[in-house]
Order: C-alpha cells, then structure tokens, then sequence
C-alpha cells in the first residue's frame, strides 16, 4: 500500500487510501514500518489522515494497535485523524477509539500532537 | 432424524466464565423504566401486560440475558439429546428433563469444548447424573476431560464423590479435525487457541450446520488460521461464538486471554457466508443494557460491511430457542 506523506515541522502527516483488510493490511503494515521506527522521542511525531480509507477490518486495526504500543515505547506521538463515518463507527464498535488518539480532522491532530507543526500546516 | 424435523437450538447457560446473578438494584432499575413506559396505561388484564412487554419494552427492560455459564442444547428431533458444555446452565437443563420427560431412561450426548470450570461446574447439580437408567457420555479431545469431571466431585470440594454417581457415565475421546456420526448429527471437532487448549464443534444435521465455538482467541496476522476458521464455519446456519471482549480489548490488555471479539466474529462469519452470528459467552461484568447495546453495535457493523449477502445477528440468552 502507498502512503503519500507531508511533513509539518516535526510530524509527518501519512495518508493511506481505500481498504485496510486482510489483503492489504501487511502492505499498510510495511509501508508504515520506516515511519514508526522514526515515531520517536527527539524525532518525528505520525498522523494518520485516514480520509480516504473506505473500511478496516480487524487485521487493519491490529496494526494500528501495534503501531501505537511501538510509539508509546518508544516515546513517540501517532494519532489517526480525519475518518469517514462508517470507519469511524467500525473504530467506536471495535473500542479503537478508546485506545487510540483519534481526531475530527489532521489540523486537530496537528494541534494535539504538535504546535509547531500546527503553525507549519497554517502557513500552508 | 425424520425430514420433517429441523434442528433446534436451546440456550441454557450463557455467560462467560463465571455464573452471575442479577441483584436487586438491577430488577428495580427495570421495574421502574417499565412502570414510567406505562404511565398513563390501562394494563388490567395479564394478557394486556403480556402484551406491553413485549411489543413496547426493550429487551433489556422486559428480559434478562441470565447468568448461567455455559450449556447448550441442540435438539435433534431425536430421542436422545445433544448438549455442548456443561456449564451451570447444565442444572437448568437436567431439571426441565426431569420435568419432562421423568428421571430415568433418558441418553444425553456433551460435547465438551474443554475443562475450564465454567464449562464443567453444571455436572455436579446435573440431576440425571443421580439416577441409574440414565446413560450420559460425556465427549472432548482433552486427555484430562474425565480427570477434571471426577476432580469436581472429590473431597473436600463436593460431598457425592463421582464414582457414587448412578447413571452409566461414559467418557469418549475424539480427534480434532475428525467426522464423527452421533446422535444422528455429523460433528467434526477443531482445535482452538485458549489456556489449556479448546474445541470448536460443527454438527451437520438434516441440512443444517451449527458451530459451537467457545473460549477461542483468533491471530488476526495469521491468514491461513482466519482461513481455517472461514472453512469450519463456512455455510453454517447457526455459528455461535465467544464475544466475551471488545476488539480492542484482544489486541491490548486482553491479548492471549484466550476469548475474541464481537469484531472477529462477524468478520469470519462473512468470510464463511454463515447465516446467523450468535454472540456468546457473554462477559460477567455486562449488565443487560451492555450486552443489549453490544448486540445493536454488532447488527450496525453487519449493516456497514455488508457485501453480497446478510448475517443475521443475535445475542444469546439464557433461555433463548433458534429454529433453523
Ligand atoms: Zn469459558
Ligand atoms: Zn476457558
């Protein structure tokens, strides 16, 4: 899976695009690699836009569990933001939202994670 | 079984774990949600009563979902009966045979999907394990079924040991990923992951499939086990499952807990094209207004992800019957 990416000071804002399931989801797994191993104190925080994506299944979320305990070790800041409704309901069900930082859209992730890169996405 | 019999799903235990009981303070919270829906009413008559229930309460108003553990029956149209588990709700079970159908004479089939207390504490309370002229077999893939059976019953724990029980007792050891033809029902057993192991069972009957699958966690990395799980409920009417933990919960703190998710079972029964999806397994913290809420939640999830076809969602309670 592609993942086009922006940077704002210091977080790189990542967006996949359509499903995450099980025929995607260790393409998404791989492709996010590099990024966590960055997700770092010191280093870079990670925002996932997730405005594209169409659905995830459990395998899909899986990751993203495994992508936030690596950042939390880590000492790093990973937030999902900007999720359609039906993907957000899937993140309510699942309990995701309980456990994962979650935000309406990436200048509210921006805001919560870093505001120097808040000050970067404002600018334009 | 005669073509004209379909089968038949009796619930009688279907909690989680351990037994629980509703307490005064949940049956007044109840009392009075209903007692405000019918302010202004005229309930006079029983059957007007019978009727506001059910038409204008939620379930979890004018019901409970019960606190036995695990036991349930799958009536064949046999003679003989067919239970997996025996849970508390074991106790229910043995008691309506009693009333039912006398004390003796009676042939019972369990299919055990492993020794965890909560799916063996039934027996002790099991009343035709007390009368000769019963004949109980009791079947599992454990090497350890019939150890974990007699050790319930020794001192100090229970005053009847096992070996003064009357009825004929028979222990049967099965193979997983095997057919097996009993009780008119084909049943292939499967290995599942959970502390100690457990089982999965299918049983095919006159064209109807039920799973019974309990206390069993699902590797999300791991395709080829999703497949697996696809394969052994693939088609099947009925597939009850272990929904005792959110998703997130599985993956987090709960992980290798051995238990899965209302998220995971909708996902395989989809992958299978299963009919019904029946939540199970029920965790002994919910109230009834949780676990009515979890059954809303599942029916949205199966409306979001639909593909070509429809699962049916249920939530299973003590009590419950599904013809198929
Ligand atoms: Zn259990
Ligand atoms: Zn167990």
């Amino acid at each position: 899976m592609d993942l086009t990416q922006k940077r704002y000071a210091d977080t790189v804002v990542l967006s996949p695009v359509g499903r995450i399931d099980h025929s995607t989801s260790e393409g998404f797994k791989a492709a996010l690699e590099p990024y966590m191993a960055r997700c770092a104190v010191g280093l870079d925080r990670v925002l996932l836009d997730f405005v594209r994506v169409e659905y995830i299944s459990s395998v899909g979320l899986r990751v993203l569990m495994l992508a936030s305990k690596q950042a939390k070790t880590q000492g790093g800041s990973l937030g999902v933001a900007a999720l359609q409704p039906a993907v957000k309901e899937i993140f309510d069900i699942s309990r995701f939202t309980m456990v994962l930082d979650v935000f309406p859209s990436v200048r509210d992730g921006l805001a919560r994670l870093s505001p120097p890169a808040l000050a970067a996405f404002d600018a334009g | 079984m005669p073509a004209d019999e379909r089968l038949t799903v009796k619930f009688w235990g279907t909690r989680g774990s351990i037994p629980v009981a509703m307490n005064s303070a949940e049956v007044r919270r109840k009392l009075i949600a209903a007692l405000l829906r019918a302010s202004g009413r005229t309930l006079d008559t029983p059957e007007k009563a019978e009727v506001f229930l059910e038409r204008e309460l939620d379930f979890a108003v004018s019901h409970t979902f019960g606190g036995n553990s695990s036991c349930v029956e799958i009536v064949t149209g046999r003679r003989d009966y067919v239970l997996c588990d025996l849970g508390s709700g074991a106790r229910v079970f043995g008691n309506d045979v009693l009333a039912t159908r006398g004390p003796s004479g009676n042939t019972f089939h369990a299919f055990m999907s492993h020794p965890h207390w909560d799916h063996i504490m039934g027996f002790p309370f099991f009343m035709p394990a007390y009368a000769s002229g019963n004949r109980i077999r009791i079947y599992g893939c454990h090497a350890d079924l019939e150890e974990a059976f007699r050790g319930q019953h020794a001192a100090p724990s229970f005053p009847v040991d096992f070996s003064r029980l009357p009825a004929a007792i028979e222990f049967v050891r099965l193979e997983p990923e095997r057919d097996y033809e009993i009780a008119g029902l084909r049943v292939r057993p499967k290995l599942q992951h959970h502390g100690g192991d457990s089982y999965g069972y299918r049983f095919q009957g006159n064209d109807k499939v039920v799973v019974y699958s309990t206390d069993a966690e699902h590797k999300l990395d791991d395709l080829a086990e999703i497949r697996s799980f696809a394969d052994f409920f693939r088609d099947a009417d009925l597939v009850i499952f272990d929904s005792q933990y959110s998703l997130a919960e599985t993956t987090s703190i709960k992980e290798d807990w051995g238990h899965s998710s209302n998220v995971v079972g909708l996902e395989l029964c989809q992958m299978a094209r299963a009919k019904r999806l029946c939540l199970y397994h029920h965790e002994p913290v919910s109230d009834d207004e949780r676990i009515a809420a979890l059954l809303a939640e599942t029916r949205r999830l199966e409306e979001i992800t639909r593909g070509d076809r429809r699962v049916e969602i249920l939530a299973a309670f003590d009590g419950m019957e599904i013809a198929l």
